[in-house]
């Protein structure tokens, strides 16, 4: 079993979720975002998603694209974004990579499976790669022993659906809402229905991601799912911030919150 | 001939995924996939519905106003050195071939029920397009423009306003045709149930390239005829202006088949290809993933979207759609770039010799075949015969082209 599943198993065990928190490579510095993600972990952040800054970052809302584009800006490449996986993996937590697809045909699939193996992560989540176009994938993935999260959305079909989750590894991702990433003020009443589609169809834990930023909501959707992936709540505490200290500190503050929330599941 | 269309075979690609070749696909957040499905199924049953075909037919000719008419332009062929014959979708309505593709679309809309469409627009003139047939058929139109845009096209920007649309001007990444399609995808994610994107060119995610190309073929069905028509044979090249590349697509496809007709698409080299600011993804880029599609892409090493460059707001793009990638993998199209410089010079030949001012994109097309006549006379050992898409008006460029020339009065 993967790292993640670990995580996911003891999280089940204790009667909790699994929080997932993802922080975009290379923001606002490639030290500063290794800074960040230690800090996530250390205020009780179980899982870090390491997202590759792109361009043109199409399932995003503005928060993680303001942040990414401050990364390309700052001259990140997709090479400092493994050694970003590597520090943070080092902190014992695991390390999820969440990025489009075009990044990672350009360095080569299978290259890139096995130098992210080699920096110790456990695999990709997809959001733009579908299993449908995913052979090569599927194949660098299963050669290098890494995790494949596709996502499900609310209007997957059930033969969608099935399909997907059968190509999953590590765990499902459901996107709690037809949209982009970002923060909002209520959390989804589509979300507890996929996940209970999802459950029909595998065992493979299903985290909830899209729409989360307060521990109110963290301990909502831990009521229903296996973990709960916080992004564009996360990052905002840094763009907010007028510096690096003070927005670790807010970071740290929030991710105590989520951590808090995960744990009192509202069942 | 209008009138049907859609009614000849579609051609054997791409296949029943989308792909063609090694390009094309879906590379889509699977929460689009359910709508791309809807629409791939809605556009199969409407074209092999004839009350559909019959429709958008009538729309074609009573509205649009084609078949375009295939015009011999005589003093700029002797200019060239070739027998020049304009395939004038400059006289459609609105002024250029992207009302086919937004007739059927808008067509389609309302088959599926929705009430709603959105549209990226780069030089505006397939907002323009898609906010007539959003107001003729009586549906939402929100249009996404990148900011830079918004400012050298500000005339499209009130003609898409009068029509009733909400103009959204992007201010993410470049500004550009690019950032207004991720927007418009994001909303699209957002929205899917009451929205139809009407994507404006023959690239993202399967169906739309090979939708779309449908939608404008009629373009080479009508210059093929009228070529036989009024020479008593096939030209020697067709020749066409390549951004996404829906008028390349449009006007090509008809001659496919036809081994002795050459085809050639000219994309936007900007300052040159060799200076790196352009928008020739195919003859200066490299294959990728972009907007739901793997095509040629203008990108770094990463697979960062690199910024495109043009004079042309249209054919400002760094990327293009799928066919056009697989015909020039293939061997069966010609890619071959052309300056803003040249462009412009085309421009002002077609306006001094024919009284048409046609669009910057559009001069692209001109001008390129201005470069290859000569090779193909030699080829040939005769005067070539070339039909050139002149697939819009250039009223939209009077600005861009005034200042290029010097010739507005400085205030």
């Amino acid at each position: 079993m993967s790292r993640i599943g670990v995580a996911f198993d003891k999280a089940r065990a204790d009667g909790r979720a699994v929080l997932v928190g993802c922080m975009p490579a290379g923001f606002p510095t490639v030290e500063g975002s290794i800074a960040a993600m230690t800090a996530m972990v250390e205020a009780g952040v179980d899982v870090i998603e390491v997202e590759i800054p792109y361009s043109d970052p199409v399932m995003d809302g503005p928060v993680i694209q303001k942040a990414s584009d401050i990364a390309l800006a700052g001259g990140v490449r997709v090479a400092d974004t493994l050694r970003i996986i590597e520090a943070v993996a080092a902190t014992g937590a695991p390390v999820v990579t969440m990025t489009y697809w075009n990044p990672i045909e350009q360095y080569g699939v299978d290259a890139f499976a096995r130098d992210l193996a080699a920096a110790g992560g456990t695999g990709l989540i997809t959001p733009d790669l579908i299993p449908d176009e995913a052979q090569e994938w599927l194949a660098a993935s299963d050669a290098y022993g890494l995790d494949r999260t596709f996502l499900v959305s609310p209007s997957s079909t059930d033969a969608r659906l099935r399909m997907t989750v059968e190509h999953c590894r590590g765990f499902v991702y459901a996107t709690a809402i037809m949209g982009v990433t970002g923060a909002r003020a209520q959390t989804s009443e589509a979300a507890p229905v996929l996940v209970s589609r999802v459950r029909e169809v595998t065992d493979l834990p299903v985290g909830v991601g899209l729409g989360v930023g307060t521990g109110a909501q963290a301990s909502t959707v831990a009521g229903y799912a296996d973990g709960v992936i916080v992004g564009s709540a996360l990052i905002r505490r840094l763009l907010d911030a007028p510096d690096l200290p003070s927005g670790l500190t807010a970071l740290r503050a929030l991710s105590a919150e989520l951590a808090e929330g995960v744990r009192t599941p509202t069942r | 001939m209008s009138a049907d269309a859609l009614a000849a075979p579609a051609g054997s690609y791409p296949d029943a995924t989308g792909h063609f070749g090694r390009f094309g696909g879906r590379f889509v957040p699977e929460a689009l996939v359910a709508a791309l499905d809807e629409l791939d199924g809605a556009w199969r049953t409407a074209t092999a519905d004839e009350a559909f075909r019959a429709e958008f037919g009538a729309l074609l000719r009573d509205y649009a106003g084609t078949p375009s008419l295939l015009y011999e332009a005589r003093r700029f062929s002797a200019k060239v050195g070739a027998r020049v014959l304009l395939k004038r979708e400059d006289l459609n309505h609105t002024g250029a071939h992207k009302v086919r593709n937004v007739l059927g679309q808008a067509l389609l809309t309302k088959r599926m029920g929705k009430k709603r469409v959105i549209a990226e627009t780069g030089a505006g003139q397939h907002g323009v397009a898609t906010a007539t047939a959003a107001a003729l058929f009586d549906l939402e139109c929100v249009v996404y423009m990148g900011e830079v845009d918004t400012q050298r096209q500000a005339l499209n920007v009130a003609r898409m306003r009068m029509l009733g649309a909400t103009v959204v001007p992007v201010t993410t990444g470049s500004r550009t045709l690019k950032d207004a399609m991720n927007e418009a995808m994001r909303d699209w994610v957002a929205n899917v149930d009451s929205t139809h994107y009407l994507i404006g060119t023959a690239a993202g995610p399967h169906p739309f390239p090979a939708m779309v190309r449908d939608f404008v073929r009629g373009i080479g069905d009508e210059a093929r005829q009228q070529c036989l028509d009024l020479t008593g044979a096939l030209p020697d090249a067709v020749t066409a202006c390549v951004g996404g590349g829906s008028n390349a697509l449009g006007i090509f496809h008809a001659f496919v088949d036809d081994p002795d007709v050459r085809l050639y698409g000219f994309e936007a080299g900007g300052d040159g290809v060799a200076t790196g600011r352009h928008a020739a993804s195919i003859t200066g880029g490299s294959s990728g993933v972009l907007h739901g599609t793997r095509t040629y892409v203008l990108q770094d090493a990463d697979g960062q979207t690199v910024e495109s460059h043009s004079i042309s707001a249209g054919l400002d793009y760094p990327g293009v759609g799928p066919e056009h990638a697989w015909l020039h993998d293939t061997g069966r199209a010609t890619y071959l770039p052309v300056t803003d410089a040249e462009a412009m010079a085309a421009f002002e030949v077609l306006c001094r010799t024919e009284g048409i001012i046609p669009a910057i994109e559009s001069s692209h097309a001109l001008a390129g075949t201005v470069a290859v006549a000569p090779k193909l006379a030699a080829e040939l050992g005769r005067e070539p015969v070339v039909v050139v898409n002149l697939s819009g008006r250039g009223d939209k460029d009077v600005h861009t082209a005034g200042e290029y020339f010097g010739i507005l009065d400085k205030e």
